[in-house]
């Protein structure tokens, strides 16, 4: 795919001696949003994390715009415009909300105001001077999500949104997904709830012990139903 | 004259002000430590050597530049600054992701060159440094009289100190401080530059000791001694206000001094070691310290 | 901190013919004191048992000891107090030193086991500073001046110690003895649950283990050892003074075993000869000592970490690897 906006390919990657990605592809077009599926210990948050830089030992090609991202510093690719979820949260003790929120600096412009992020998620304006970890799991979550939408980044790499939160907080997450959507946002989500991402991928990627095993836009979806629960495992 | 159990009111009074002195000097110390503890995850031993050098610098200016005591209280610290600057740019950064026992022993034998060097070429006895003109003289407070560059001494430190709190609390710079020492990597994943936020927090640090080098010079005199035996006893006041907080590092320190200075007059004998007594029981009692957060 | 955690002879790819070595070691051991003076090799002996037992706690339990000089000097205390004012046997003091930095272990350990890493190296550091403060001013240390004139006396009534050799063999079998006990002890169970534990402490809570206690043997035992060593060098060089006992002691003994090789046997031993060499070869220039000792220290954390002995088991690995076929 050459008209992609974050171009990943032939990524290795290794934590110490071990071999964790095995030649991943991944190709992603602006205001797209695509999820990439798999079990535990598949490698997606791996693969999120060698994407970003957090994880060093790489080799193969990662292209933002055009821009190789690989030999970069790790806070020169997100200055790149690169947002990070990550599956913790993230959110630091020692700051308050409102201060976890303004964290992240200004990387491009076009990003959320303050205003703006208060009104997509009133409960965090109500809660802006509590201590960050005194919110609850899905308040966290979407704290974490609010801050990288401040500082401009077009491209959001979100793990596990979702992961150990009640349903009605999972649909209000959806929502601020379809939202960002419609800004134009390019999102990478990396998900193991196949039915709560249906709702909002253009593509699916399955990966399985470091590989990328398919790919498919979201309609075929169902008729890849039996592979998807081979590979998930559910 | 009065006297408050059985001692002399002004000799009492005289003690606590001392121990308050010294108080302040722990707390600067053990202050910067914990900033630089904090973030880099390392023992500074060299903390005591960048005190000294502090003091150096003063007492260089002055006597080879002409550069007296308040610029000095400036200049010293940045110049101390910048070295320590340099050092953790080729030195301490190399040693981030290994054993933070390597940090130490690396900043132990940085202050050992440093002592040795200063010993090799002023000797060993304290060169001396005058208080600057505004502070000289005393002020009679009727229950003592009051040397007025000890009150400033006092005065400044409880200033710096509350300087620097304030920076880490409530500043961007300070926010970015306290989510990297949670996280360090988060951090940087979000665009913040964190190696250099360590480089500055190392030379902010020194420069923090080197200030209290400058405070200490007119009291103390200049000597290449002066910084390691007194880092000693910040490891213990450290020790027993713990790790976690800035605020705990400057309270243990004011306390522990004026104890210290209390003993000294009600059992002189046993003022020398009280600091450690103490750190003893607080290790009995409440291992992680009174105000640590990591167990 | 890296360690070797397995005997040399059990070490991967590593062929050495310990045994040939050992024994052409002791030749030389015993051959020394017809090449080099005595009393410099008795100085090695003695810090070469030092910096073994304080590698004991660094390199198999992965506690860095930074006021070991307190068991030593201590030590050295004790026995010169015995001997000189109670009229002991010199055997009897070195043991009574050995026990008194023992009990001098388990108080210290105690204390300052209830904390890990870094802050048991700050503990230790502040202890062995308080218990300068304290030599400093109880009387039977005699305070700036030390226990001069300790005499070498007659070794179980037997042997006169005021003649070099045999004062040199003695000290020769007192080294050889704990350095067999530092190996015997490395290598038993007890020494396997040790590197269990710096492995992974939480495993092995997990496995029933009372960890605290196990660190708490390891650190009296080596406290006792260095104690072995500073009664001994009371009774060499006959004085016992406050340098014994002060934290730049401490920093010389985590010299000698940093550049020796930490979690080696034999690095300790290789690191004491170097630094005392050094030392002696300095002696008699104004060349400022400390410098020198900061900048080995320097050196040795940036990149030289293995030590010398560690670097060279590395090299022989090395070698053995290249040798196989891939």
């Amino acid at each position: 795919m050459s008209d992609a906006l974050l171009d990943i390919r032939a990524l290795n990657a290794w934590y110490g001696e071990s071999h964790v990605l095995h030649g991943v592809d991944l190709h992603i077009r602006e205001g797209e949003t695509v999820t990439l599926l798999g079990r535990n210990g598949a490698g997606k948050t791996t693969t999120l994390r060698a994407i970003m830089g957090i994880l060093r030992r790489r080799e193969g090609t990662i292209r933002l715009r055009g821009q190789d991202l690989l030999a970069m510093p790790l806070h020169k690719v997100a200055q790149a415009g690169l947002g990070y979820v990550p599956e913790e949260r993230g959110i630091f003790a020692s700051l308050s909300v409102e201060e976890n929120l303004t964290l992240p600096p200004k990387v491009a412009e076009g990003g959320m105001s303050i205003e703006e992020i208060y009104r997509l998620f009133p409960n965090l304006h109500e809660r802006r001077h509590s201590q960050g970890t005194k919110l609850s799991g899905g308040e966290q979550q979407m704290l974490a999500i609010a801050r990288v939408l401040r500082t401009g980044a077009r491209v959001i790499l979100l793990d596990e949104p979702t992961e150990g939160l009640a349903p009605v907080i999972v649909q209000r997450i959806g929502d601020v997904l379809v939202a960002l959507k419609k800004r134009g946002l390019t999102i990478l989500l990396v998900e193991q709830n196949f039915r709560f991402a249906r709702k909002v991928a253009d593509r699916f990627y399955l990966m399985e012990d470091g590989r990328m095993v398919n790919s498919f836009p979201a309609q075929e979806l169902d008729a890849h139903m039996e592979e998807l629960t081979s590979v998930l495992g559910v | 004259m009065s006297t408050i159990f059985g001692i002399p009111a002004p000799a009492l009074y005289g003690q606590i002000l001392i121990g308050l002195i010294n108080g302040s000097f722990y707390a600067l110390l053990s202050l910067g430590l914990a900033v630089i503890f904090g973030l880099l995850r390392v023992i500074n031993f060299a903390h005591g050597a960048q005190y000294m050098l502090g003091a150096f610098a003063a007492y260089g200016l002055l006597n080879y530049a002409g550069i007296g005591y308040w610029p000095s209280l400036v200049l010293a610290p940045l110049i101390v600054g910048a070295v320590a600057i340099i050092i953790e740019r080729t030195m301490l950064s190399r040693l981030y992701g290994l054993d933070p026992l390597y940090g130490l022993l690396l900043t132990f034998g940085l202050a050992l060159i440093f002592e040795g060097v200063f010993r090799y070429w002023f000797g060993t006895s304290g060169k001396p440094y005058a208080p600057p003109p505004q502070l000289t003289g005393a002020f009679n407070l009727g229950f003592m009289f009051l040397p007025i560059y000890r009150g400033w001494v006092v005065v400044a430190s409880l200033v710096i100190c509350l300087g620097t709190w304030l920076l880490i609390e409530k500043t961007r710079l300070g926010a970015y401080l306290r989510a990297a020492t949670e996280n360090a990597t988060l951090v940087q994943a979000f665009g913040v530059n964190v190696p250099r936020l360590l480089t500055l927090t190392y030379g902010l640090g020194a420069a923090l000791a080197a200030l209290a080098g400058v405070l200490a010079a007119p009291i103390y005199q200049v000597s290449p001694l002066m910084g390691t035996n007194l880092i000693i006893i910040v490891f213990a006041v450290v020790v027993v206000g713990g790790m976690g907080s800035i605020l705990g590092a400057i309270v243990t320190g004011y306390v522990l001094g004026i104890l210290e200075g209390l003993t000294k007059v009600f059992y002189p004998e046993a003022s020398s070691i009280v600091i450690f007594v103490v750190m003893a029981l607080v290790l009995l009692v409440r291992p992680a310290g009174l105000f640590g957060r990591e167990a | 901190m890296t360690v070797q955690s397995q005997p040399l002879q059990k070490q991967e790819g590593i062929q050495i013919p310990i045994k040939a070595l050992a024994a052409l070691a002791l030749v030389g051991l015993l051959a020394a004191p017809f090449a080099v003076y005595p009393v410099l090799l008795m100085s090695v002996l003695c810090f070469a048992l030092f910096a073994c037992a304080f590698n004991l706690l660094i390199g198999y339990v992965g506690l860095l000891s930074f006021g070991h000089a307190t068991f030593f000097g201590g030590a050295a205390y004790f026995t010169a107090h015995a001997v000189k004012v109670w009229g002991w046997d010199p055997l009897a003091g070195i043991l009574l030193g050995a026990l008194g930095a023992a009990a001098l272990g388990l108080v210290v350990g105690f204390l300052a086991i209830r904390r890990q890493g870094i802050y048991f190296a700050m503990i230790t550091l502040a202890l062995g500073q308080m218990f300068a403060f304290i030599c400093l001013q109880v009387p039977f240390t005699h305070g700036e001046d030390g226990i001069q004139g300790v005499p070498r006396g007659r070794l179980l009534g037997l042997i006169d110690l005021n003649e070099p050799l045999a004062m040199y063999y003695v000290t020769l079998a007192i080294f050889l003895f704990g350095y067999f006990a530092v190996w015997r002890i490395v290598n038993s169970p007890f020494g396997n649950i040790l590197k269990a534990i710096r492995e992974n402490e939480r495993r092995a809570i997990s496995l029933g283990y009372r960890v605290d206690r196990y660190k708490l043997g390891a650190f009296v035992m080596s406290a006792a050892l260095a104690g072995l060593a500073g009664g001994t060098k009371a009774i060499v060089f006959q004085f016992a003074t406050l340098t014994d006992v002060q934290w730049q002691m401490s920093g010389e003994v985590i010299l000698m075993t940093l550049l020796g090789g930490i979690g080696t046997l034999i690095g300790p031993v290789v690191g004491a000869a170097f630094v005392i060499a050094l030392q002696n070869y300095l002696a008699s220039s104004d060349f400022p000592v400390t410098v020198l000792i900061g900048v080995i220290f320097v050196v040795c954390v940036l990149v030289f970490r293995r030590g010398i002995a560690g670097e060279v088991l590395e090299f022989l690995r090395q070698k053995k690897n290249r040798s196989l076929p891939s």
